[in-house]
């Protein structure tokens, strides 16, 4: 049995939906209105992944749950009732769902994951993004394959007592827009462009009354002083902290004086003097985008090739030629002390530049298409888009559960050993957890259900042949192993909701293609209120 | 099924941790089956009903809170929707508070939470005093920042011991975006709000110079019609302030600030970003929101239930790059103006003017007052020196911001007392007079 909700009047959306457009904008918000998004099993941690996707509006949610409503899933489930008791879990949830948001298509269907993956598999090959709650280890490694095969992101996640978990595994994630908190201004000081020199040589400090010296951008006061410096240099730049020292020392001498002989107030001075270190600092080709150009997928581009590798490739090509090395220019700068006529010309500089660099990509770019003999369908904006953000373009290539369980990273095994006898490395609880199903698998339920003495030597030998299995000798403390047991699988509501929070938000980066997801283990400790990130 | 509405295995889940002990739980705790009917007891309350407040009811609801009050001031708007989920289209315009409360209390049989429709101001002690836990998801640092001061007022000392039982547990959320923070407070025992103000970095405002003779940004412009164009052109009336929520306020603030823009060539005035400015909006979305709660809604049922440590005592959450938590302990000022019981000192020459004193407690670091009012005594009567908020007031002791502290007869060893917003009790400052200053 299945069913759908289906949603009625539009509202106004860039003012319900505004304080979310201003971080992935409309283009993030339109790709997040066309996914679609499965569920399967509507836990209280799988309804609050569902919740903190549907109120910023995706497309469509599916849920798929066999289970029928117990009395604990009411209480730790904002999204079941009472009355629901006994009732199939995936439609009763559903419904409470859809009330959330009258944008978002709801569907469900009323079986056993298990049971629909046998019979159609190809039914959860049709989403965006699969999410998955409480999954035994054989059916989770039979989807997550399965997805793997068809490139369907998938995402796992579960609340065990004071311990959230979540795996993301996808073959591969590309970000143009990855929006880092504290990324550097492409200046260019150090191999300033024709058209910024022009505009600097036009400008004669020496011939400026007070107001006019003191409102000239600390951008053009940085390269008339490197000039100078250069003149006296060999035509080097100040690279040492002493060179910077007296690089400064120089620009502070260019300072005005009054009638008294003191120095004026000159605050675009003060700022030329403020960032020299971070003006000065080389133009460099950041060491990821290097990793990218040599990344096979750009280097065998094909028809079938993502608009992202063909990007990749036309920028490539533009760094090897015009660029001389180096990325398109970004075609921005920071606001800074200046008249607005000085500040606008000298933004406009750069803008043209940019654009200039944008038209020599897009000529790439044809050539890659043409020699492809395909259309090309990347708009004009698009290309914009990417060469303003080419110094933060990522690509994550993850590995798949199975790998993670039938050919464990040597890497990861090596830390291992040392990371688990770490009171401060949650690391323990990933080794835990899988300890956790292993014992599920043996004795068809979980440690500490019903008594917790009892399960403890159990878990513990869970816990033992684990890590002979992985050939790594390192004990963990009985104390967790007993705080497991304590936990009985219990799921508790607001560990879930923390869950569901960060569950929702790399969900809405795969969709959105913005903002950087993690690769590819996240364990949260509620305990300390910790976590940690691990690629396994 | 129980005469309250419940039924069998409900509490299933949190009954394992407050049922069984174990080496990690909190050296106080006693596994027993009473713990729920303790934790049902408690009174909490929950300061704000918008993103955070709304999953904070959620999550102590269902974490088995049942005496649960909800206190704000605001009503429910189109843009809140996209992450405060107790709220629909059909609630636009009522009190946030009222509908959350009556949403949960639907939901949730047994669980009561009683709703205000009020400002924090609006209580006094007795009422915040009833509470044994307080947890607040509140954008504003100001309102943060009076309730940390009355939960510290209400502690009690006994020859300078302080009184455990005085203690009510503050635990502060707060979100901006994709970053978030959530902190436990015991306030007489752990840094306190006023400790840590260097937390809370203070808002950069433009210069008035750049608004007004060189404007480079869009943003330069929208706020030189804020400040300067619309109290002289007063477009919709004499007395007619900007509200940002009136449509056709901001449709005339963004015409003016796009014609300003185009005759300085500055492009990218929109409306969304009219509206950001002169709103001060913070993004927000529901993810950021339903982590910094629930990471809140832990440490409020460890405290109540002891069934383990708690946070130690503040965390940084960020999502933007992977998902990044940073978890320190915030140290105490020992000289906290708010908590430390140290007499607090102002030094000054005794040609500093009083509006020197304004200004340090204005842009001083550990005090970042808002508009501080100063009263003191000579001669045993009390002498107000200057005070803001009534006009008549203000308009007869503005004169005394030129003077200087001597040619208003303050002495060495003078108590001022300072009221302000950030707290609802003054504080007493020792006034240093000195011909030099330290
Ligand atoms: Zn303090």
């Amino acid at each position: 049995m299945s069913g759908s909700i289906s949603p009625s009047k539009p509202v106004d959306k860039s003012n319900k939906y505004d304080r979310q457009l201003r971080l992935w904008g409309d283009q993030g918000q339109s790709k997040l209105e066309k996914a679609r998004i499965c569920l399967i099993n509507a836990t209280a941690t799988g309804t609050e992944i569902l919740k903190n996707l549907i109120l910023p509006g995706i497309g469509s949610f599916t849920i798929v749950d066999g289970h029928k409503v117990s009395g604990e899933d009411v209480g730790n489930n904002f999204f079941l009732e009472k009355s629901a008791i006994g009732k199939n879990r995936g439609q009763v949830a559903c419904e409470l769902l859809q009330e959330l948001n009258d944008d978002v298509l709801a569907n469900y269907v009323d079986e056993n994951v298990e049971d629909l993956f046998q019979v159609n598999a190809k039914f959860f090959s049709t989403f965006s993004v699969v999410i998955a709650t409480d999954l035994n280890e054989r059916t989770l490694l039979q989807i997550s394959s399965y997805l793997w095969s068809c490139k369907v992101p998938f995402l796992h996640c579960v609340s065990y007592g004071f311990i959230g978990y979540m795996r993301i595994a996808m073959p591969v994630h590309t970000v143009i827009e990855s929006h880092p908190d504290n990324a550097l201004d492409d200046l260019r000081l150090d191999r300033p462009f024709k058209e910024f020199r022009d505009l600097c040589d036009a400008c004669d400090l020496g011939k400026m009354n007070v107001k006019e010296h003191s409102h000239i951008p600390w951008l053009i006061v940085v390269y008339k002083y490197l000039e100078i410096w250069k003149n006296k240099n060999n035509g080097n730049i100040p690279k040492t902290y002493q060179e910077k020292q007296a690089f400064k020392k120089l620009i502070r001498s260019g300072i005005l004086l009054n009638k008294d002989g003191n120095p004026e107030m000159e605050e675009n001075f003060d700022e030329a003097i403020r960032n020299v270190n971070t003006a000065l600092s080389a133009t460099k080709m950041p060491d990821d985008v290097k990793h990218i150009f040599e990344d096979p997928e750009c280097i065998n581009i094909v028809n079938k090739s993502e608009p992202f590798w063909i990007l990749v490739r036309a920028v490539k090509e533009f760094v090897k030629s015009e660029g001389e090395g180096f990325l398109p220019l970004r075609g921005v700068i920071p606001d800074m002390t200046s008249d607005s006529d000085s500040f606008i010309r000298l933004q406009q500089v750069y803008r043209n530049k940019a654009s200039k660099d944008v038209e020599a990509v897009n000529k790439h770019l044809q050539n890659v298409v043409s020699n492809l003999s395909i259309p090309c369908i990347i708009s004009e904006a698009e290309i914009r888009n990417f060469c303003k953000n080419a110094a933060f373009l990522r690509v994550l290539r993850y590995r798949s559960i199975s790998e993670e369980y039938n050919s464990p990273s040597t890497i990861f095994l090596r830390q291992m050993a040392q990371r688990v006898e770490d009171e401060d490395d949650d690391l323990v609880y990933y080794v835990l957890l899988r300890a956790v199903s292993r014992y599920y698998l043996c004795y068809s339920n979980y440690p500490g259900i019903y008594e917790v003495e009892d399960d403890i030597m159990n878990l513990k030998s869970c816990v033992t042949r684990l890590l002979q299995q992985w050939k790594i000798t390192c004990s963990i403390k009985d104390d967790l192993i007993h705080e497991f047991c304590r936990y009985g699988a219990c799921e508790m509501h607001s560990i879930a909701a923390y869950m569901g929070g960060c569950a929702a938000q790399e969900a809405i980066k795969l969709i959105t293609g913005q903002y950087v997801p993690f690769n590819n283990t996240f364990i949260y400790n509620a305990m300390k209120q910790t976590s940690v990130t691990v690629e396994l | 099924m129980s005469s309250d509405g419940s039924w069998p295995d409900r509490w299933n889940h949190i009954r394992k941790m407050l049922e069984r002990g174990g080496p990690l739980a909190h050296p106080e705790f006693e596994a027993s089956t009473k713990n729920l009917d303790g934790l049902q007891m408690l009174r909490i309350l929950v300061v704000g009903a918008g993103g955070l407040g709304c999953e904070l009811l959620k999550d102590l609801a269902l974490m088995g809170f049942r005496n649960i009050d909800v206190i704000d001031m605001d009503t429910i708007d189109l843009s809140n929707l996209n992450r405060q989920f107790l709220f629909r289209e059909k609630d636009i315009g009522k009190p946030k508070a009222d509908v959350a409360a009556e949403f949960i209390n639907t939901r949730i049989p047994a669980c009561k939470v009683t709703p205000h429709f009020k400002k924090i101001q609006d209580y006094d002690e007795s009422f915040y005093q009833s509470f044994h836990i307080v947890v607040c998801g509140l954008d504003s640092i100001l309102a943060r920042r009076w309730i940390n001061g009355m939960l510290v007022s209400l502690l009690t000392y006994e020859d300078g011991k302080l009184d455990q039982t005085s203690i009510i547990p503050l635990v502060d959320g707060g979100t901006e975006g994709f970053k978030g923070n959530a902190r436990v407070i015991l306030p007489g025992l752990t840094a306190c709000v006023e400790c840590t103000l260097d937390l809370y970095p203070p808002q950069v405002n433009f210069p008035l110079c750049t608004i007004a003779h060189t404007p480079r940004l869009p943003e330069h412009c929208i706020e030189y019609i804020k400040v300067l164009l619309w109290p002289q052109e007063k477009p919709f009336g004499e007395d007619v302030s900007i509200d940002g929520d009136n449509p056709d306020h901001l449709k005339w603030i963004f015409k003016k600030s796009q014609e300003r823009a185009q005759k300085y060539k500055i492009t990218g005035v929109t409306y969304r970003l009219t509206q950001g400015v002169i709103k001060r909006i913070i993004p927000a979305v529901a993810s950021t929101n339903a982590v910094i709660a629930a990471a809140c809604a832990t440490e409020v049922f460890k405290l109540a239930t002891n069934c383990c440590h708690t946070l130690n005592n503040y965390v940084n959450f960020n999502d933007t790059e992977g998902i990044y938590t940073y978890t320190f302990e915030a140290e105490r000022n020992e000289k906290c103006p708010c908590c430390s019981q140290i007499p607090q000192v102002l030094s000054f020459k005794e040609d500093a003017k009083l509006q020197d004193v304004i200004d340090y407690l204005q842009e001083n670091a550990s005090y970042q007052y808002k508009s501080p009012s100063i009263t003191t005594y000579i001669n045993d009567k009390q002498k107000t020196l200057y005070m803001t908020g009534i006009p008549s007031i203000e308009e007869g002791t503005k004169g005394n911001l030129k003077k200087s502290l001597c040619e208003l007869g303050l002495l060495p060893g003078q108590q001022l007392i300072i009221a302000d917003s950030t707290t609802p009790n003054s504080v007493v400052f020792k006034l240093n007079l000195g011909s030099e200053m330290d």
